[in-house]
């Protein structure tokens, strides 16, 4: 038995024994955590975690910590790795391996398209029945709007989830950053919003023609938030995600060609970040996925344009967001429900969450972000060698620790 | 005399008017050197520049190499052909070599918007930023800035035209940016996919779809050079039409201000930006602008790097 004194819960209702400590069930432990939140297994709908391919930026086993250290008791697993996450087989290996990491739950996304080539579909039963909870080409859209709809026909026949990152990449092609005067200024080229605005319209009217569940990953702009929000209302069965990154900085943080702010959507102005805020708050939008992209230092440090995009954020969110909370941007129960229930219901799970998960955090521990303090493999992030507020203290998954500050 | 703000010359963003005004003051000094029977101070003597061209760019090279050794400075250059920059060595560790050899100066053009800013992140030398991407060329900025004040007597109050395509031009950019920060009321035209829709916010400038109220009353009128591969990437339909539409006519020069002049970074197209033979106008002042080019680069040479520096560390 778990028993935490000193904490108090938020969206659970656990027990409480005579000496006024939560109980969960599961491993012996006993701890004082004054003023700290318990809260549900934080569920991370979107993250990279480079294996197979790239685990000199990041592998299984360094991401699943690396998430676990930042509160998230699961982690979606993007299938875009070197080769794709595009059959049962290889999910199979991958789901073993994670098994054996004392972190995050693994719960891995497969290809929509085979190779995420945009030309033929995957074997979804197959990866389903292999572990898969959804399909996805990861940050490549499908961009033909015919195959998207042949996509969401056959995932909905054996009730898969659909994540779309919605981009028209014509409009798009070359870009690196928004375009607005700050790209124009630097002589950067900028993608305008229409390039995710108007895939977002074109994708919920095929989610709506289709009949099935669509999520649109990572959201940058606040038409997109009004179109989901629309279609919402209609009774479309389209939800969506942001990243912590696009709730708190906008493309003036591109400065002087900091490659860690070039980012995939890229960060667009303040209206939109504000827009964003507000779509979670009202709760427009479902869940805050920390898109987490590791690189390697020789990624990143290159020309803004050559940089690979992306940036590490497992350990950062719930700093990021606890700021973001402390200065009223945004509302503390709508940033946990984003980060629990929220993309609990997205992956239909029962219940609405994992019922043995949970996370507690302490909203006032400082530390500092260091290649030394993260467990991530990489350290591409703008938060680097800064002093932060608030982290996870105890991550449980299935009533085990598997996380322990 | 004034020093400049930074060790480096990234963009004209941080130079204030006095700064250039210094610079400009400085060019004048220098420009009578190039026009003596020996054409060498020993100012920079021991001093070594390197002139690292990841494009092909012979006139910008040669003016600073000339620039250098008029100072008698080592201009050493090294181009992309000749180096193992081709082979893929990336820029991070070109500047760890480029380190090691104990530069005083890297000179650098590069297609990359931002790239001078990189390297001078990993450099304790100084960086003068030869053109990078879409983004800055101020060194052209400021001996266009130069070849203004020499021909119309002031850098301020005047009204400036610049034509062509603004979008993609570091020329634009850079020229932009000093002529407002100096006071003058400057206009950019051109068709509107080689004009993004942010520019005038960016720099504070007035955009136009015709020539004739750019060019109306202006001091100054900037030719830019348009690119053939503009044609391909569905900016223009055809040169014919560009020239035809944005190309500067003997009738529209009429409508410019009495003592105004023409510029154009070269190189220039004949017939496409300008009517042919209004290149050889006498409102040109197109080889004064190469002149003033290598006095303006002494001139930020010596200031750069011409008295004892703090070096910085890199990073």
């Amino acid at each position: 038995m778990i028993r935490i004194h000193g904490a108090y819960q938020l969206g659970t209702s656990l027990e409480i024994d005579e000496a006024g400590a939560i109980l969960i069930e599961g491993d012996d432990l006993e701890l004082r955590a004054d003023g700290a939140w318990l809260v549900p297994g934080l569920i991370d709908l979107r993250a990279h975690l480079r294996e197979p391919g790239d685990e000199p930026a990041e592998d299984l086993e360094s991401g699943l910590q690396a998430a676990a250290a930042g509160g998230f008791a699961s982690v979606c697993a993007m299938p875009g790795t070197r080769p794709p996450n595009d059959d049962g087989a290889l999910t199979e290996i991958l789901c073993h391996r994670a098994a054996k990491v004392r972190g995050a739950r693994f719960l891995p996304f497969g290809c929509m398209t085979q190779g995420m080539r945009g030309e033929e579909l995957t074997q979804m039963e197959e990866l389903k029945a292999a572990g898969c909870v959804g399909v996805t080409d990861d940050h490549r859209p499908v961009a033909d709007p015919a195959l998207l709809r042949r996509a969401m026909e056959y995932a909905e026949t054996f009730d898969i989830l659909v994540m779309q990152h919605a981009e028209l990449p014509e409009l798009s092609a070359g870009t690196v950053m928004h375009e607005g005067p700050n790209s124009v200024r630097l002589g950067l080229r900028g993608s305008p919003r229409a390039a995710e605005v108007a895939a977002v319209a074109r994708d919920i009217q095929i989610a709506e023609l289709t009949g099935g569940r669509l999520h649109l990953a990572h959201l940058s702009c606040g038409a997109s938030v009004e179109l989901v929000k629309n279609a919402k209302e209609r009774g479309a069965r389209v939800t969506c995600d942001v990243s912590p990154h696009h709730l708190a900085y906008t493309d003036a943080d591109v400065g002087a060609y900091d490659s860690n702010f070039r980012i995939v959507p890229p960060l667009r102005s303040p209206e939109d970040r504000d827009a964003l805020r507000r779509g979670v708050n009202d709760g427009t939008i479902d869940a805050i996925a920390s898109d987490h992209a590791p690189h390697p230092d020789i990624a990143k440090r290159r020309p803004f344009a050559s940089a690979a995009p992306g940036m590490i954020s497992f350990e950062t969110t719930l700093p990021v967001l606890l700021a973001l909370i402390e200065d009223g941007s945004l509302r503390r129960e709508a940033v946990v429900r984003a980060l629990s229930v929220g993309p609990a219901r997205v992956l239909g799970l029962p219940g609405e969450r994992f019922a043995g998960d949970f996370t507690l955090i302490d909203p006032r521990c400082a530390w500092t972000v260091s290649r030394e303090s993260l467990r991530s493999k990489s350290a591409n992030t703008p938060m680097l060698g800064r002093e932060v507020r608030g982290a996870a203290i105890l991550t449980i998954v299935e009533g085990q620790v598997v996380f322990q500050r | 005399m004034s020093q400049l703000p930074s060790r480096d010359l990234l963009e004209i963003d941080g130079l204030e008017p006095q700064h250039v005004t210094a610079i400009l003051d400085s060019a004048e000094a220098f420009l009578e050197v190039s026009r003596r029977p020996v054409r060498k101070v020993p100012t920079l003597r021991g001093k070594t520049v390197i002139n690292l061209f990841y494009e092909n760019s012979t006139r910008t090279r040669t003016s600073f190499e000339l620039a250098a050794k008029r100072l008698s400075a080592d201009a050493v250059n090294m181009s992309v052909a000749t180096s193992s920059i081709k082979k893929g060595e990336s820029l991070y560790d070109t500047a760890k070599t480029l380190e090691a050899m104990h530069p005083d100066a890297v000179v650098i053009r590069h297609p990359e918007s931002g790239a001078p800013h990189f390297l001078a992140r990993h450099l304790r030398c100084a960086v003068i930023n030869a053109g990078d991407g879409m983004h800055a060329h101020p060194t052209q900025a400021l001996l266009d800035a130069f070849t203004i004040r020499k021909s119309l007597g002031r850098i301020s109050g005047l009204k400036v035209a610049i034509c062509g395509d603004i979008a993609h031009s570091r020329v634009a950019r850079s020229n932009c940016a000093l002529l407002t920060r100096m006071g003058n009321d400057v206009h950019v035209v051109g068709p509107r996919t080689l004009i993004p829709p942010d520019f005038e916010k960016a720099f504070g400038v007035t955009a136009h779809d015709r020539l004739e109220p750019a060019l109306q009353d202006a001091d100054v009128v900037m030719l830019l050079r348009i690119q053939r591969e503009r044609l391909g990437e569905a900016l223009l339909p055809s040169l014919r039409e560009y020239a035809r539409t944005f190309g500067v006519s003997r009738a529209l020069l009429d409508r410019l201000a009495p003592n105004a002049i023409v510029l154009h970074p070269g190189p220039m197209n004949r017939g496409v930006e300008i009517e042919p033979e209004l290149a050889d106008d006498k409102r040109s002042r197109v080889l004064d602008q190469v002149e003033a080019g290598v006095a303006v680069r002494m001139a930020l040479l010596y200031m750069l790097i011409g008295e004892s520096q703090s070096s910085r560390a890199p990073t």
